[in-house]
């Protein structure tokens, strides 16, 4: 059995507009020590998908289907028994460190807080547990620092806090909601060689959210592209970015700026993400997608198996070979 | 050579200045500095420190006993004969005494019902307002009601029922002041709850209560000190209203309210039965006022 397994996990939203679908029908299983990479632009339901395995929806949104950790299902449990799992078991790094600290506690607090309350230690004991892991995150002077409040501290060091407080428990998942969006390149790039080390030696499985491709290539085993809350394209990594069969997936990938491009303009896919309340019939897809028919806008595909590699999951009315071949033709033509 | 060792020390005591502000400084140690930096505020506070110390400590210091009479000394002008400094009423008891064990009085109701009324609305407002949805539309009509009802009359209610005591006056003050407080607090609350903050503590499985008082309260407390430094005078000042009424202290013992009523029936006789038991009232209440002021201004900077 999977150590987290999500079927047909979906968020509604009720809003002054009638009933919004912001995620439907996603599904994956995660192992100990393995990552999965969730993809998408700005609203295409990756962060409400995961805020809805955590049980943090907004008042108004409602989850449907099942995300199961260790057989049990996180949507329909007791919010009691949610507490004991989430930051025990199941932890979440935020997007933006400089507002997911609470500005009048120090760190010490904080931290202490999450091992008091889950592993019943004594303020003593928590705090040298805290004092490690803010060292295992890298925190120079740890000791010192655990005494002081957040804004005392950088954005990266924020993160890092965020982070070593996710892991007080050795939770067994990890959800990163873009982790490092807030942050500038260089430090990104720490922050990602440090979950990559936390994972070796914790073993930790993590769902890492991001829109960023290349965070995705250096650390995910497994990837979903969603677009419009719905899922476009499921395999591995390697598949994914080797073997990318969706049209969508393709143009984000092309988006992806290439330093040893000469000519310096940026490729974008062309209009915009859809409004969420009123999305078209068919293929959520379609209206941007240069492949699209009148049968792409009239009927969804079907998320399902691919001919062209095994594990791939696509829901795309043209083939593998179709897109491959246009995206060909695109690139000569260019 | 030399510019290069010299920048190097500029450099290294620049990092020792860094270190010695970077060791823990909270919000809360910037809102300190910024309040001392304000005179008022800070000549306020020594003053009202000056006037509780003199309460508490003045009464052993006199000569007279706040409920004995003089008898050679009766509704006289403040003297220095017999070491009536502020006079005497028309019993022959010591003003200053009286107004300085009326202060103890006013003081102590003061505290004592700004604390239970303070406390109460953090907790009602809290909840309501991080719980939401009906929950909070119940309890903020139960504030709705309470500020309905007439608070003069259920206080003469309960006098006559249960008799004059201290405990009542404080009661009926709490009962009556903490609607305030509730609906201030509940706003913050509303606002607090949706932080990143508050979602990252519950993403840590923080259940609802320990959010309430661990997280949400620690942030509300900037609101909460400026609006109790509002809360105390009109908590004095409505002991005064109850005790002018006669529906508060009872003699002998007194307070500044029921001091400024005796004072009132006599003022075109003996004025002063009047002045320095208000004097002391005004003081006090323009002490808390600028305090609060000061608090204001040094808890948030940006509102200016």
């Amino acid at each position: 059995m999977a150590l987290i397994e999500v079927r047909d996990l979906g968020v509604q939203f009720q809003t002054g507009d009638g009933l919004v679908y912001a995620v439907n029908g996603i599904n994956f299983a995660l192992d100990r020590g393995q990552t999965l990479g969730i993809v998408g632009e700005s609203g295409s339901g990756k962060s409400q998908s995961v805020l809805a395995m955590m049980g943090l929806l907004a008042r108004n949104g409602h989850a449907s289907g099942h995300a199961l950790y260790a057989g049990e299902d996180l949507l329909t449990m007791k919010p009691a028994q949610l507490n004991r799992i989430r930051g025990n078991r199941v932890a979440m790094i935020f997007q933006d460190p400089m507002t997911s600290l609470n500005p009048y506690l120090t760190v010490e607090r904080q931290m202490t807080e999450v091992l008091q309350f889950h592993k019943g230690m004594d303020r003593r004991a928590a705090r040298a547990r805290s004092v490690e892991l803010l060292d295992a995150v890298k925190i120079p002077d740890a000791a010192r620092r655990i005494g002081t409040y957040p804004h005392e501290f950088s954005g990266g060091m924020r993160q890092r806090v965020m982070i070593a407080m996710a892991l007080l428990c050795e939770p067994e998942v990890l959800i990163a909601d873009e982790p490092t969006t807030a942050l500038d390149v260089t430090v990104q790039a720490q922050i990602l060689s440090l979950l990559r080390d936390l994972q070796r030696d914790f073993g930790t499985a993590i769902v890492l959210i991001t829109h960023d491709l290349g965070v995705v290539a250096g650390l995910c085993d497994q990837v979903v592209v969603l677009y419009g809350g719905r899922v476009m394209e499921q395999g591995s990594a390697s598949d994914i970015f080797y073997h990318a069969s969706h049209p969508y997936t393709v143009g984000l990938l092309g988006a992806v700026p290439r330093l040893n491009q000469d000519d310096a303009s940026l490729v974008a896919i062309p209009g915009a993400p859809p409004n969420m309340a009123r999305l078209p019939k068919g293929c959520p897809f379609s209206e941007r997608c240069n492949l699209a028919d009148a049968h792409c806008v009239d009927t969804m595909p079907v998320l399902g198996p691919s001919s062209h590699r095994a594990g791939v999951l696509r829901a795309c009315h043209r083939s593998a070979q179709q897109v491959a071949d246009n995206h060909l033709a695109e690139l000569s033509s260019a | 050579m030399l510019l290069n060792n010299r920048r190097d020390s500029l450099v290294r005591s620049l990092g020792d200045t860094l270190d010695t502000v970077v060791a823990g400084r909270s919000p809360w140690a910037d809102a300190r500095a910024r309040f001392f930096r304000n005179k008022a505020a800070v000549v306020s506070l020594c003053l009202l420190a000056i006037i509780v110390l003199v309460c508490l400590v003045g009464p052993y210091m006199l000569p007279h006993a706040f409920d004995s009479a003089d008898w050679d000394a009766m509704s006289l002008p403040p003297t220095l004969k017999n070491a009536h400094f502020f006079g005497t009423d028309e019993s022959g008891r010591d003003l200053l005494v009286r107004s300085l064990i009326g202060g103890r009085v006013s003081l102590m109701v003061g505290m004592l019902a700004t604390l239970s009324s303070v406390a109460l609305g953090i907790a009602w407002g809290a909840t309501a307002g991080f719980i939401g949805g009906r929950v909070d539309t119940f309890m903020m009509r139960v504030v709705d009601m309470m500020y309905a009802v007439p608070y003069l009359l259920i206080a003469i209610l309960m006098v006559t029922i249960l008799g004059r005591a201290f405990y009542l006056v404080v009661i009926t003050i709490t009962v009556f002041s903490w609607m305030d407080m509730a609906r201030v607090v509940r706003g913050q609350t509303l606002s607090l709850r949706s932080k990143e903050f508050i979602e990252a503590a519950r993403a840590m499985g923080v259940p609802t209560r320990r959010i309430i008082f661990q997280h949400i309260v620690p942030n509300l407390l900037g609101v909460v000190v400026v609006y109790t430094t509002v809360t105390v005078p009109g908590v004095i000042l409505t002991e005064s209203v109850l005790s002018f009424l006669g529906l508060g202290i009872q003699e002998p013992m007194t307070s500044w309210g029921v001091l400024i009523h005796d004072g009132t029936t006599v003022m075109e006789i003996s004025p002063w039965m009047l002045l320095f038991p208000a004097a002391f009232l005004s003081i006090t209440l323009y002490c808390f006022n600028y305090i609060g002021d000061g608090l204001r201004d040094a808890l948030d900077p940006k509102d200016r």
